[in-house]
């Protein structure tokens, strides 16, 4: 019998390595995929975006309508150009300015020069975090759009812990506004969390109620209980020994929380794939089933996913207010909880992916006012190609099609299925 | 006269598979072709290419004689090919009649749905065919052999010629299945065509005209039933010898493992599935459940394992109490769980090969170390074990998914049956397997039986329970109708039991 198995063995290997080789293409080509579909997805974003900018400019227009199609198509390239240029120069600075000021060696034209940079890293930074969080709730099998609400929570706590404390040494007083920050988000995301591990409530629901409550309880401590003296809808300015430091001189704003951000994506990314309960909570995201037969409580992976990922959307707003605001207004946040659930697609709910998405979000909104000051592009742009580079993430059909990539697995298409699976 | 249908040179590659390579098949008009394989061996993608679901890299397909192109199921329905899949494709809150009509509506005043006429002709069909079925029920109230039935009609309503049936005994009882080959032997009488898809040797043996036999991509042979016996098949099949029979000395018993008194378990529309049962599994024996399957098997395994809650009654593991105990501690006592539904159940299938073998103990050293995970320590286990246990994977870091049911089956079996364990229950662990799968897990199991360890054995698989069980339970309707040694027990006696036939005498319980 056993020898048998032996020559069966013998007579199969060379069948077995000619498919390992093939295995491996297909391994490789689906990690390729990985990377090329999000690349092409963002390309094809920018050439549409290009149309819209020429369709959409009145001079354009004019130039077609009188002078041709060949001087039409020229303006319209000419004013693309420009605005892709704003747009990079907006986001990353001018080559030139930086040259210039790299051959004066004077540290303010240095900052100027450098400030684009650092404008959209600090817009970057609640993008990773918020990312991340809900990121961790995808694997988890948990749509947190309730992170601007989170968000939000975070920032309360946090500048309240901010300002009304005062007198502690920076090495107590930052650790313990960042803390207030996580736990507020966190307890907001574990209600919901909660909610649907009792009752079955399903968390889309919630988290969208949450974030009523959140922005409303918002309204109501700013014009009140945590107002100025002075009357105005603003909390009063956090001492400065919660500052999360930055990192240069004014007027670069970019702080410590970017760092921080960094290495939140390493951690999360060591707590999903290399700890017990990482590996529940993607389980449990991947097959309840299964993670029921295995031993896990699903009700508490809930809970607990559900918290984690609205505390990193907690340390968004926390490193808002800490780093960038040193102060609460109502309308701090400018949708970042909202565009975290884009860059988790993006990012394809790895933590790299999300660091990765984060920086392109970044960048094009900070680049997107220079663009519309210099090239009067309008910076509404900035959102339709965003907009457009998650429907190709999310329809990945599109992006094949334009470009005739092959689908990484035939059988992994779906051609039928049963009812209700 | 040219065949009715012939396929020539069919080839088709998937990244890493060569799932049919340069296959030649006929089927003459009015036979039942079977077409017999292992899973894997390509009859469904030769198949899906036949009703073009899938085009083929190289080959033709000719009808009677002219070659054909089919792109789509539509093309394929065109030239009288019709297809039952294996899962099948019905809506459950629509009547029979919406269903089968769906997709080829009837229309009165070219709006509205005639219903009526529809349900005339279904009923037609239903009588020339002998497919008995009620026009205006809702599908998700039939059993799923009428359900079966409405698929074939589905197919003959669009007016097919020729029939391809895709495994279509794997859901069924023991008596659907005599049905339904009553309705395929109807069929080809009344001039139809049939290609019918199985690994099961017996129901070629019986339905058959003509066999072909499918091995890794390849055409091995065609044989007829006269010529050929379940061996013989079996080997054309695997390409070895197959030991059909499973060979095993006597039960030495031992202590009682698994005591369960007087359960009673609810199933999740709150009816009571479980009523009743008390059985005993002692060391070193295995214990098969027949039973045609939502007979509260499932319910029972379930309460057993931690998974559904205990209405009444007691669970007792090596003298413990684990009634409603949770499933890890349940395992964690000594017990091993083998899951009826292995894909749902059973594995992560997007997880890699590696993570599913340490499923349910990951937690424990070695595997963890507070809260880390050891992945080395996890990937030499993974290796160890996958050689151990014969699972054919071109790696241990591509997901579980990719492997064939065989193998996914085999990973369950090597987590499962590496640990230290008194106490087994099995609930199908077979189910969907084909032969060199069936007769490796099974000597695995007997392995174990004389090891020492008890086994609880759900199957409703009668083969399956007579070769490997030592006593028998019949389940019917919740509730242990009879309990026997398996020597004394025949195939025609377990048949009535699970049909709900009680006999005169009652029949000797040993508890």
């Amino acid at each position: 019998m056993n020898e048998g198995k032996e020559i069966l063995k013998d007579s199969e290997t060379q069948e077995e390595e000619k498919r390992n080789i093939l295995q491996r293409l297909f391994v490789r080509r689906g990690c390729l995929q990985a990377v090329l579909l999000p690349f092409l997805a963002v390309l094809t974003a920018f050439v549409i975006g290009a149309v819209i900018i020429a369709v959409s400019s009145p001079e354009v227009l004019t130039t077609l309508r009188t002078e041709g199609l060949l001087n039409g198509l020229g303006a319209a390239l000419n004013l693309v150009l420009e605005s892709y240029v704003a747009l990079f120069e907006g986001s990353f600075g001018s080559p030139a300015r930086i040259l210039r000021a790299m051959g004066s060696g004077e540290k303010r034209a240095l900052l100027d020069a450098f400030r684009p940079l650092s404008e959209s890293l600090v817009i970057t930074t609640p993008y990773i975090f918020a990312g991340l969080g809900l990121a961790l709730g995808f694997r988890g099998g948990l749509f947190n759009i309730g992170a601007e609400g989170q968000l939000f929570v975070g920032g309360l706590a946090s500048v309240y812990v901010g300002y009304s404390i005062t007198g502690l040494p920076w090495y107590l007083h930052l650790p313990l506004a960042m803390l207030a920050g996580i736990l507020g988000g966190a307890l907001w995301g574990a209600i919901p969390g909660f909610l649907k591990a009792r009752t079955g409530a399903h968390e889309v629901i919630n988290t969208i109620m949450m974030n009523y409550i959140a922005f409303r309880l918002t309204d109501h401590l700013l014009s009140g209980p945590m107002a100025r003296p002075d009357g105005l809808p603003i909390t009063p300015e956090i001492a400065t020994s919660a500052y999360l430091p930055a990192l240069f001189s004014r007027p670069m704003r970019v702080h410590v929380g970017f760092f921080l951000a960094l290495g939140a994506a390493a951690l999360v990314y060591w707590f999903l794939w290399k700890t017990t309960l990482g590996l529940e909570i993607r389980m449990v995201g991947a097959n309840p089933h299964a993670s029921r037969y295995a031993g896990i409580r699903i009700a508490p992976t809930i809970v607990i996913t559900m918290a984690l990922s609205a505390a990193l959307a907690g340390l968004a707003g926390t490193s808002q207010i800490l780093g960038v605001d040193h102060r609460m207004v109502r309308a701090f946040s400018t949708g970042y909880g909202f565009d975290a659930i884009a860059l988790a697609l993006l990012g394809n709910s790895h933590p790299v992916g999300v660091v990765l998405a984060s920086l392109l979000f970044g960048f094009l909104r900070g680049g997107a006012a220079r663009m519309q000051s210099i090239a009067g592009v309008p910076v509404e742009i900035i959102r339709i190609i965003q907009a457009l580079v998650l429907i190709f993430v999310a329809a990945p059909e599109i992006i094949r099609g334009i470009y005739r990539l092959k689908v990484a697995r035939e059988e992994e298409r779906v051609l039928m299925r049963g009812w209700g699976s | 006269m040219p065949p009715l249908l012939e396929l020539r040179g069919i080839t088709k590659v998937f990244p890493g598979v060569l799932a049919n390579d340069n296959i030649d098949l006929t089927l003459n008009e009015g036979e039942i072709l079977a077409l017999l394989g292992e899973n894997g061996a390509g009859k469904t993608t030769l198949v899906n290419i036949l009703y073009g679901l899938y085009t083929p890299d190289k080959g033709e397909i000719y009808f009677r004689g002219s070659k054909i192109d089919i792109h789509d199921p539509d093309d394929a329905i065109q030239q009288g090919i019709g297809m039952v899949h294996q899962h099948f494709m019905l809506i459950p809150v629509f009547t029979v009649t919406e269903n089968v009509m769906l997709g080829v509506e009837s229309m009165k005043g070219g709006i509205f749905l005639d219903r009526e006429s529809a349900a005339e002709r279904i009923r037609e069909i239903s009588s020339r065919f002998g497919l008995q079925v009620d026009t205006d029920v809702m599908i998700e109230d039939l059993p799923v052999g009428v359900q079966q039935r409405v698929e074939i009609i589905k197919v003959l309503y669009r007016e097919a010629d020729i029939l391809i049936l895709d495994e279509p005994t794997a859901v069924l009882t023991p008596q659907e299945v005599v049905e339904l080959f009553k309705v395929i032997r109807s069929l080809v009488d009344q001039g139809k065509s049939v290609i019918f898809i199985t690994h099961k040797l017996k129901e070629v043996l019986s339905i058959a005209d003509r066999i072909t036999v499918l091995r890794d991509g390849r055409v091995v042979g065609t044989t007829t039933p006269d010529e050929a016996t379940e061996a013989s098949l079996a080997k054309m099949m695997v390409g070895r010898e197959v030991i059909l029979k499973v060979e095993k000395e006597p039960a030495d018993l031992g202590e009682v493992v698994l005591d369960v008194d007087d359960l009673h378990v609810l199933d999740d529309r709150h009816l009571l599935a479980v009523n009743g049962v008390s059985l005993e599994v002692r060391e070193g024996e295995v214990l098969g459940v027949a039973g045609v399957q939502g007979n509260g098997q499932t319910e029972l395994v379930e309460a057993l394992t931690g998974l559904r809650q205990v209405e009444s009654g007691r669970v007792v593991i090596l003298g413990e109490d684990y009634t409603d105990a949770t499933p890890r501690s349940i395992r964690e006592a000594g017990s091993a769980h083998v899951p009826e539904d292995r894909q749902q159940d059973g594995l992560v299938l997007s997880f890699p090969v590696a993570e599913n073998l340490v499923l349910n103990t990951y937690y424990e050293s070695p595997f963890a170390k507070g809260l880390a995970l050891q992945y080395d320590k996890i990937e030499d286990t993974a290796k160890d074990r996958v050689e151990l246990f014969d699972v054919r994977t071109p790696s241990i870091f591509i997901p579980v998914s990719s492997l064939s049911g065989g193998n996914q089956q085999k990973v369950i079996v090597a987590r499962e049956f590496s640990r230290p364990i008194k106490l087994l229950i099995a609930s199908q662990p077979t189910r969907g397997l084909d032969v060199g799968s069936i007769e490796y897990i099974h000597s695995r199991i007997i392995q174990k039986r004389n090891e020492g360890c008890g086994i609880l054995l759900i199957s409703p698989e009668l083969d399956e329970i007579m070769s490997l069980a030592d006593r028998i339970a019949v389940m019917f309707e919740g509730q242990i109708v009879a309990v026997m040694p398996a020597v004394e027990a025949t195939r025609e006696q377990l048949g009535l039991l699970m049909a709900g036939v009680r006999e005169e005498e009652p029949i000797r319980a040993e508890m």
